[in-house]
């Protein structure tokens, strides 16, 4: 009962958002203030249904109703509460809809805190919001409906992937598609401003909040996932350029440069057209992240056949939307009024190569990963692997990082390098010192690794030197820094956190691409190893039950320099259902790096295979990622750009940019 | 339809990693029984593997992958090390026999052409969209173009309005 309640609201949410669609913009045009009107409670509403449907889908998961096929399909009985309610969006038909909940809620949220917004934008906003939420409803109804009984029911269900019953991966969905689906603000603002032909800088005042949003849970979406493929997978990897991945990172890529972008258009009234294409253009890429994951066609090569309507169904949406987009766009873009001048050295022209190595960036990952898929059309079969990109996109990220610290160090409008690159001293100065430290210590790995490093201390350090020149550390009594420091904006602190998580990341990808020890070796017990100034023994294999699988559990003692440092106990596993194996790594985490153990196969003449490895600073790189998802907050929390805050914002806006 | 809609969400996270899933031992790539001897040779043996795509994963480098036809490459590229062959001569070995797709970094020739100079073609279209967008509106020393009549006049009360409640300045 409760399934078909559920149902029956996915399908009452489909027709409110056929009408928040077309009375609105209906409302818009003929500037009707009662049909304008209607887009916000239909909004509401719509978020409502959908969250009623989709908690008649979590229940049925939470109480095994395995009379739901897709229930049947992906979950367990015996499967732990966390598991359960995460299976339901563990495939497609349930993580389809989370994603159409998620656009809801984010309509709903521009309808409950955007009272300021003009009402014709408004209007258009929302209705444009509802079309994307029109087609993915019937796209779910159409052909991926979780709420479809089985007769008779089966006694238990298949399960859900054992190497997906993981805690990081539970969460990992949602916050990948609150990125995703969050660029779709930007888009609606993006449509809505192209119908009026009208774009000013509280436009952008009204888009960053949502796109700043949709760029954190993304930010810490892509690395939850990076992180539970380097504990999960037993390997140590933290990114594969995989297609899948690829999907992923190429929204976060323009949707990055998107929130400069918007940023120069909100100080300075400059960038817009570019910034309207850059917020149809991200969202167009969320859209075929979602196509290429789900239409089956990176899947050639196993036989998991998709069903192709699928695939050619958001095929169509995404034509649908990024083709009416850009159509609008190449139609209506010569209207908008240019906006402020500036000269090449500038913050704007900062912002400006900031966008243009980003861009080439994006680009550069569209097309390794697109290209395969094209030559396959025409019967040609290449590989573009991780060598492709690290020739293509690594090179373009030198400059980019290299620009990073100089941009908030330059004056809007018109600045000279000097100045700026003075600001820097302390930075280059430490990276200098990074640099022949590097050199000292390691004789071994890549000759450009050193550089590597300088470079990410270059950027922390750079991020900080920002924040000490505004203060003017050093120039003014300490307490005169402390007062200076409180008075700015929260946005600077941001700026500087997410820029510093940055360098961090950097570090971190570098040594531990670089500097990663290891060993493979057969193990009997009583043998020892040594790693990284580890001593592992290997005191045998003992077996253990878990609450829905059997393991054998590698033990390990771990000493350093004589003194006990931990045990480790990494174990391979085989779940009830479906009867898969896994295998969990074995991880001493420290600062100076990650020792990570792997248990493999026994093996003919006695022992087992063991796998060692010592992955230095590889934490840097998900503490980097946290880091700039904290700097977003914090910058989201400043008063000028808070979400429930923008009248105070449009007043601004008439004042002169600083 | 179980295995389907479970690879769903594999594919949606990673699909590098759905391979690690499918075979039937989760242990991965190099087994301790084929290292080399030879630590040199070791290390360009597992140098040459990186770029070696394994023909019935995903998209996964033999050295990563623990499917029986990667180890079979693996064991070849190492034996044609020990015969002497140059890093490329092995790739090349490997590449007569399993055809282009075998190689992660496809070659630079005229159906790669694009896939190669895209990078490098939107780079210097950016760039010289931004060069023509500053030499289009802002002359070499920085002035910007001259104001129109109506904008002089326009500037002229904004100046005057400005100075009579300007507030103190702050220092």
């Amino acid at each position: 009962m409760i399934i078909e309640l559920g149902h029956f609201a996915l399908v009452l949410a489909l027709l409110v958002a056929i009408l928040q669609m077309v009375v609105p913009a209906w409302g818009a045009h003929v500037r009707d203030r009662r049909l304008m009107a209607m887009a916000e409670p239909a909004a509401l509403c719509q978020f409502g249904l959908l969250l009623v449907a989709f908690l008649a889908l979590m229940n049925a998961y939470v109480t095994s109703d395995f009379s739901v096929a897709n229930v049947v399909a992906n979950s367990h009985s015996t499967k732990p509460l966390l598991y359960r309610i995460s299976g339901v969006w563990g495939n497609h038909e349930g993580s389809m809809l989370l994603w159409v909940l998620i656009l809801s809620l984010f309509g709903a949220a521009v309808a409950a805190f955007g009272r300021n917004l003009p009402d014709t934008l408004k209007a258009n906003v929302l209705a444009v919001q509802a079309s994307i939420a029109v087609a993915f409803c019937l796209f779910i109804l159409l052909t991926s409906n979780p709420f479809l009984r089985i007769d008779p029911p089966p006694a238990d269900g298949n399960g859900l992937n054992p190497i997906l019953q993981d805690p990081a991966l539970a969460f990992h969905p949602p916050m990948l598609y609150t990125g995703y689906v969050g660029f779709s603000i930007a888009y609606s603002f993006a449509i809505a401003a192209l119908i009026e032909g009208r774009l000013d800088a509280a436009w952008a005042r009204w888009v960053r909040p949502w796109t700043l949003a949709a760029w954190m849970c993304l930010t810490l979406g892509i690395a939850m996932g990076s992180w539970w493929s380097y504990y999960e997978l037993g390997w140590g990897g933290f990114w594969f350029w995989d297609p899948v991945e690829n999907a992923s990172f190429m929204p976060w890529l323009a949707g990055t440069a998107l929130l400069h972008s918007a940023l120069v258009m909100e100080k300075r009234d400059a960038l817009k057209v570019w910034t309207i294409l850059l917020a149809i253009l991200t969202f167009s890429l969320s859209l075929m992240g979602t196509f290429l994951v789900r239409s089956g066609v990176l899947t050639s090569v196993h036989a998991f056949a998709v069903d192709p309507r699928r695939g050619v169904f958001i095929l169509a949406i995404m034509t649908l939307f990024t083709g009416g987009g850009l159509a609008l766009f190449a139609l209506r873009a010569r209207d908008l009024r240019q906006g402020g001048l500036f000269a090449p050295i500038s913050r704007e022209g900062s912002l400006v190569l900031n966008n243009i190595l980003l861009t080439t960036a994006c680009a550069t990952v569209l097309v390794g990963t697109l290209y395969p898929l094209v030559l396959q059309a025409l019967g040609i079969k290449i590989s573009v692997g991780p060598p492709y990109f690290n020739l293509t996109f690594v090179p373009l990220m030198v400059p980019l990082l290299l620009a990073l610290p100089f941009g908030p160090l330059l004056a809007w409008k018109r600045s000279d390098v000097l100045g700026a690159a003075q600001r820097l001293m302390f930075a280059a100065l430490l990276a200098a010192v990074v640099l022949a430290l590097d050199f000292a210590v390691f004789h071994r790995g890549p000759v450009l690794a050193p550089f590597g490093l300088a470079l990410g201390a270059f950027v922390m350090a750079g991020a900080v030197s920002d924040l000490v020149y505004r203060a003017r550390l050093g120039n003014v009594p300490l307490a005169e820094t402390w007062r200076r420091l409180k008075s700015q904006p929260r946005s600077a602190f941001g700026t500087t956190l997410a820029h510093f998580g940055v360098g961090l990341l950097v570090v971190g990808v570098v040594a531990t691409s670089a500097y990663r020890e290891e060993r493979i070796l057969v193990m009997k017990p009583g043998d020892e190893v040594s790693i990284a100034g580890y001593k592992l023994a290997f005191r045998g294999v003992a077996p253990a039950t878990g609450p829905n699988y059997r393991a054998e559990v590698g033990l390990f003692d771990v000493t350093r320099g004589g003194a006990p440092v931990t045990k480790l106990e990494p174990s391979k596993r085989i779940y009830d259902a479906p009867p898969q194996p896994t295998t969990e790594a074995g991880i001493h985490v420290s600062w100076r790096g990650d020792l990570y153990v792997v248990l493999g196969d026994a093996q003919k003449g006695g022992g087992y295979a063991v796998r060692l490895y010592f992955n230095p600073l590889v934490r840097f790189i998900w503490l980097g990622a946290l880091i700039m998802f904290i700097g977003g907050g914090v910058s989201l929390s400043d008063r000028r750009l808070r979400v429930g805050a923008p009248g105070r914002a449009r007043r601004f806006a008439a004042a002169p940019a600083e | 339809m179980g295995k389907r809609a479970r690879f769903f969400l594999l594919a949606l996270i990673s699909a590098a990693v759905a391979v690690a899933t499918l075979a039937a031992t989760p242990a991965v790539a190099v087994e301790p029984d084929e290292i080399l001897p030879d630590p040199a040779l070791e290390a360009r043996a597992r140098h040459i593997s990186e770029g070696l795509r394994c023909l019935v994963c995903q998209n996964q480098s033999i050295d990563d992958s623990n499917a029986p036809l990667a180890r079979d490459l693996r064991l070849l590229v190492r034996e044609r090390l020990k015969a002497g062959d140059s890093d490329s001569q092995v790739v090349r070995f490997i590449e007569d026999r399993y055809g282009e797709f075998v190689l992660l970094r496809p070659p630079f020739e005229g159906r790669t052409l694009l896939l190669w100079l895209t990078p490098v073609l939107v780079l210097l279209a950016g760039l010289a969209a931004a060069f023509y967008a500053f030499r289009g509106r802002v002359s070499p020393t920085g002035a910007v173009p001259a104001l129109t009549g109506a904008e002089e006049n326009k500037l002229r009360a904004l100046l005057a309005d400005a100075k009579s409640n300007e507030p103190p300045k702050a220092s």
